[in-house]
């Protein structure tokens, strides 16, 4: 399936991009998206944290994940 | 918003300047004897350097959900009747006003409460990042240990 991810902060910088695509099987998960992701963009990794949402909400590693979904790349927030 | 009769609940990101009186009024009600209002405002320095201005990015609607929980949570652990959290969006310049967070309750301790838990959680769990930009550079706040 071809999913499509949203990128925000220094996590738009490291992926060059706002809007990512990605071919994952049917059936992954959030967790392996991030391995794919950092795979992909090493320095994702070496952030102080990143996590997924997946419709607006904050995923685990088992989320699972569907095609139609709307996925965001959540580097470490910092408001206030 | 108003979940019921005795609970108010005003939620927003705004790429213009906040309004802090306006987040006061939003909450002043009869029943209430105190109000606690948290502004965070931009500092002019981080370690010593000079910060020129701050970029703040958002992943808006989930930002607003974020906030929304929030204040439902403070609700419901503390007996208060309003919250107003309002945030900024966009380039600010030192003094600037990025949040505003008001909350009334019948007594102050509880008003104090909610207002601590809503700024420190807002700033653990809402998907908005703030760029510093210094003279010699750029750092995104907290990306890096």
């Amino acid at each position: 399936m071809n999913i499509k991810i949203l990128a925000f902060g220094i996590a738009k910088e490291i992926c060059g991009d706002s809007t990512l695509r990605l071919e994952m099987p049917e059936g992954a998960t959030a967790g392996d998206l991030q391995q794919l992701l950092i795979g992909q963009y090493p320095r994702l990794g070496g952030l102080t944290s990143f996590l997924l949402a997946v419709n607006e909400e904050f995923a685990t590693t088992d989320t699972l994940i569907s095609s139609g979904d709307e996925i965001a790349i959540i580097p470490p927030v910092s408001g206030g | 918003m108003t979940i019921n009769d005795t609970m108010t609940i005003d939620i927003k990101i705004s790429d213009t300047p906040l309004d802090i009186m306006a987040c006061i009024d939003l909450v002043t009600m009869p029943a209430c004897g105190g109000t606690d209002v948290f502004i965070g405002t931009v500092r002019d320095a981080t370690k010593g350097k000079p910060v020129l201005r701050l970029e703040f990015e958002t992943y808006e609607s989930m930002a607003l959900r974020e906030m929304r929980n929030i204040a439902e949570q403070a609700f419901a652990r503390w007996p208060v009747y309003a919250m107003a959290i309002h945030h900024r969006t966009g380039v600010l310049q030192a003094g600037d006003v990025a949040v505003v967070i008001a909350v009334s309750a019948a007594h102050r301790d509880a008003a104090f409460e909610a207002c601590r838990y809503a700024i420190d959680t807002l700033k653990l769990t809402v998907p908005i990042w703030k760029k510093e930009v210094f003279e010699d550079g750029e750092v995104w706040v907290a990306a890096h240990p």
